[in-house]
């Protein structure tokens, strides 16, 4: 037995993970009347939620009367290239006005329409004006609210907690091993049922909108203890992050700038979107616009910085300074630029893991008995490509259904799982061996090379050879890892935080490099230039990881289940309406422009 | 490119000192991204709070050259370069290691504050120029810098009998939501101890949100606590026309 100490908490549910996916979740299960934990890796309300800017997508019909659940569905599916799980796009199109107005009454202060409603905007992808918002700081309004509800309703949280393992007794879920960041305690959680909801994974690229916490651990986690992943080949390349200064080259500058007229343009004034989708222009979905941007920078139109022009200058300065207020800042402090008066300098940044933990659509119960995932880290929900505004939607839908899930798990299960000491003493031997060794190579040299390779080989376009080079590497980095040394003590010591998440890195780079070999096609955000079309064939399947005993992935692909008659006939009949209605998007948004 | 020498303060509850670094930095840099050099290169274990390095989760709050700000929205072009530029941890909360300190007393604070309790039977109709008061506090992205700057707690450390700055707007967010029924106010002026506060403005001076805390929260908040506890004319005339709290 270890001699090295760890404390011990129990509940009926762990959730992993504080954002809004994790806190909807520990909601649903304590409102249930269950014992919950909330582990978060920062503080409390720090998650990378609060980047969320542009709004939560949701057919309330507050503005456009037309707007439908149906509607939302064809959408998401239809943004998704078909490849969704059917049955999330359909729960989350019914459920998202529900939970948005929950978030209401528990005192959530959205934007208001002149009739007191809510105010709905258009975005990428969406036919109608769905996107309720706060500004462009929606995400920040969504946690406070469902931090203070959590709060008060009595659940306990343990903030600055990384989970290092996940623990089972058999193929059962039975709990979670992990370190106290500030002092580096250990600390075991004993659970009948674990809720992973940590988020992307965006930190394994070098052009990242995501925050140090993105890791990919949720995924990783899940994935150790057996859970499959799916559709990790598609990874979303936000088309508008900050290119210049270096330091937040990545820095997510949020859809609703061209949901309210931005305007993107190449180094001679060309209006670029006329090329790559003259109907849809600037609010085409994200994969498109990405592709756009980067094909224009590739070809020797980019800005001096190596991006596109994004330019909301036009409009009256107040105008934008209200509706964008966020950008005003960041752009005036960070890059000092004033885009009331100048365009924007933007490219392509790593931003969102449509793939994920595979789960049950309404329970969000992975095939590890007691696991669940939910919000970025779970799959299936975005398919191909993710809408803007449906990710915060994800994370209050899912969020709920995997509380609900978990507590009905809970309330049936037989008996309380146990935890043999020799996994908890291996859990803690992984994270003491780093301070043990006698090499010289830390993490952050892997992490830098990992980083590296994945944005050259993994990247926004890809081909077999570049992707078998990226595998080969990641297997490189992973002997590399097993070797990283830690200096100093565990007390907040980030160099051996690292050499935990770097491990999680790597096993969700080896998942997207694997399945986006396999996929020999370009759909949605996968962009293979040597298959640069869609196949009927490859449309017919998803790609789902497990990890081997070898600890390599294997990549099945998996037919997708028959979608049932009534929501086939709900895209039959959406497809109809559709040009008519982007029609109506059309004039509507060069209205905005002009306003 | 030039070497810019960093003075940062290396230690725990029990002491420590300033560690001079020398940086080579470039362009746009910002102060966190030179504490990321020192701790890619020379100091592994240098500890920092940081998260979107987008001034947006407000993590990575710290005093540089003496002044409460976030790391990662102070460009070294706006310091004098040329002079060591000292990075220190918050005064106003005790130290846990190098620049993360101990904020959970914020924590303590925020949970005895009464939640949204909405008007029974609404139906849920709102304005904006109703909400756009109360939207301007829920901007805050609880970096804490007014915490530090406000000398009550600062130089005072009246933890014990003082909420501070963030727990007012706050508070204020709650008691200006246009649909709330719960009345905060006994607890602001009892437990929050909003009478400490003089009105310096220090808080609203380092505000990342440019929140008007003084003007906006903090100085409607002592009026109504004026007319809850110290005119009660006044106070009884509401009553008899049945006018409600907000």
């Amino acid at each position: 037995m270890s001699t090295v100490t760890y404390e011990t908490h129990e509940h009926d549910v762990i959730v992993i993970g504080a954002g809004g996916a994790g806190l909807r979740a520990a909601i649903e299960a304590s409102n249930l009347g269950l014992s919950v934990g909330l582990i978060c890796k920062s503080l409390l309300g720090k998650a990378h939620t609060v980047m969320a800017e542009g709004g939560v997508a949701a057919a309330m019909a507050t503005v456009d009367q037309d707007d439908s659940w149906q509607t939302h569905f064809y959408d998401t599916m239809n943004g998704g290239k078909m490849m969704n799980n059917w049955r999330m796009a359909q729960l989350h199109a019914q459920q998202a006005p529900d939970r948005v107005k929950e978030l209401q009454e528990w005192g959530a202060l959205f934007d208001r329409t002149k009739s007191g409603d809510f105010l709905q905007r258009d975005f990428g992808g969406h036919q109608f004006r769905r996107l309720c918002h706060v500004g462009d700081r929606t995400g920040l309004e969504m946690i406070r609210t469902l931090q203070d509800k959590g709060v008060h309703m009595g659940i306990e949280v343990y903030m600055e907690c990384a989970i290092t393992r996940l623990l089972k007794d058999g193929d059962q879920i039975a709990g979670a091993f992990g370190y106290f960041r500030p002092d580096g305690r250990f600390v075991m959680y004993k659970a009948k049922a674990v809720i992973l909801a940590c988020g992307g994974l965006g930190r394994a690229y070098k052009v990242t909108s995501n925050s140090w916490e993105c890791t990919g651990d949720g995924h990783a986690l899940g994935y150790e203890a057996g859970a499959e992943l799916v559709d990790m080949e598609f990874v979303q390349f936000h088309p508008t992050g900050m290119v210049w200064p270096p330091g937040v080259a990545g820095l997510l500058v949020t859809e609703a700038v061209r949901g309210e007229g931005g305007k993107l343009t190449n180094k001679d004034g060309e209006r670029i979107m006329t090329k790559y989708d003259p109907d849809r222009m600037e609010l085409s979905t994200r994969d498109v616009v990405a592709r756009a941007i980067y094909t224009e920078v590739k070809e020797g139109r980019g800005t001096p910085h190596g991006g596109c022009f994004l330019d909301v200058s036009y409009k009256p300065a107040e105008t934008v300074i209200r509706k964008l207020p966020s950008m005003y800042h960041q752009f005036k402090e960070l890059a000092n630029v004033d885009i009331t008066k100048e365009a924007m300098e933007v490219g392509p940044t790593t931003h969102y893991a449509m793939g994920g933990v595979k789960v049950d659509a309404d329970t969000g119960m992975t095939c590890v008995p007691g696991l669940f995932a939910a919000g970025e880290c779970s799959g299936g929900m975005h398919g191909g490509n993710r809408l803007g505004g449906n990710s915060l939607s994800d994370l209050i839908v899912f969020g709920r259904l995997a509380g609900l899930g978990a507590a009905q798990y809970v309330k049936g299960i037989a008996k309380a799982p146990a935890i043999n000491q020799t996994v908890v003493d291996d859990a803690i031997k992984e994270m003491t061996d780093p301070f043990e060794r006698t090499t010289t190579e830390t993490a952050y040299d892997v992490h830098a090379e990992l980083q590296d390779s994945m944005q050259m080989n993994v990247g926004i376009f890809r081909t077999e050879d570049d992707l078998q080079l990226g595998l080969a590497n990641i297997q490189k980095y992973k002997e590399r890892a097993s070797k990283v040394v830690a200096k100093g003590g565990r007390a907040f010591n980030p160099g051996w935080h690292l050499t935990r998440e770097l491990k999680n890195m790597l096993a969700v780079s080896e998942a997207i490099a694997s399945a986006a070999i396999l996929r020999k096609e370009s759909r949605g955000a996968h962009s293979r230039l040597d298959f640069k079309d869609p196949s009927e064939e490859q449309a017919q399947v998803n790609y789902v990881v497990k990890r081997g005993d070898d600890g390599n992935a294997i990549v099945t692909p998996v037919p997708k289940a028959a979608m049932p008659a009534d929501l086939q006939k709900i895209l039959g009949e959406q497809k109809d309406l559709q040009p008519q209605r982007e029609e109506n998007k059309k004039t509507r948004l060069a209205q905005t422009a002009k306003e | 490119m030039a070497d810019v020498k960093f003075r940062v303060f290396r230690g725990n509850a029990e002491g420590g000192e300033e560690v001079d670094y020398s940086v080579t930095v470039g362009e746009g840099m910002v102060v966190l991204d030179a504490m990321f050099r020192i701790q890619e290169t020379v100091a592994p274990d240098l500890a920092i709070r940081w998260n979107c390095k987008a001034a947006k989760c407000g993590s990575c709050s710290a005093e540089i050259n003496g002044k409460p700000a976030l790391m990662c929205k102070t460009r070294l072009d706006s310091l004098d370069t040329t002079k060591p530029v000292t990075v220190r941890p918050m005064r106003a909360f005790p130290i846990i290691k190098d620049l993360v300190t101990d904020v959970s007393f914020n924590y303590k604070v925020n949970k005895s504050i009464p939640p949204f309790k909405p008007k029974p039977g609404t139906d849920w109709k709102m304005f904006q120029e109703d909400v756009d008061r109360p939207q301007e506090f829920r901007k805050c992205i609880e970096c804490f810098l007014c915490q530090d700057t406000c000398h009550v707690l600062r130089d005072h450390g009246k933890h014990e009998v003082f909420g501070g700055p963030r727990w007012f707007i706050r508070a204020a967010s709650l008691e200006m939501h246009p649909l709330d029924v719960e009345d905060r106010i006994p607890m602001i002026k009892d437990k929050l101890g909003l009478g400490y506060c003089n009105i310096t403005k220090c808080c609203t001076e380092v505000c990342p949100e440019h929140i008007k805390i003084t003007d906006n929260a903090i100085i409607p908040l002592k009026e109504r606590v004026v007319d809850e506890f110290y005119d009660p004319i006044g106070k009884a005339f509401r009553k008899l026309i049945g006018a409600g709290k907000k």
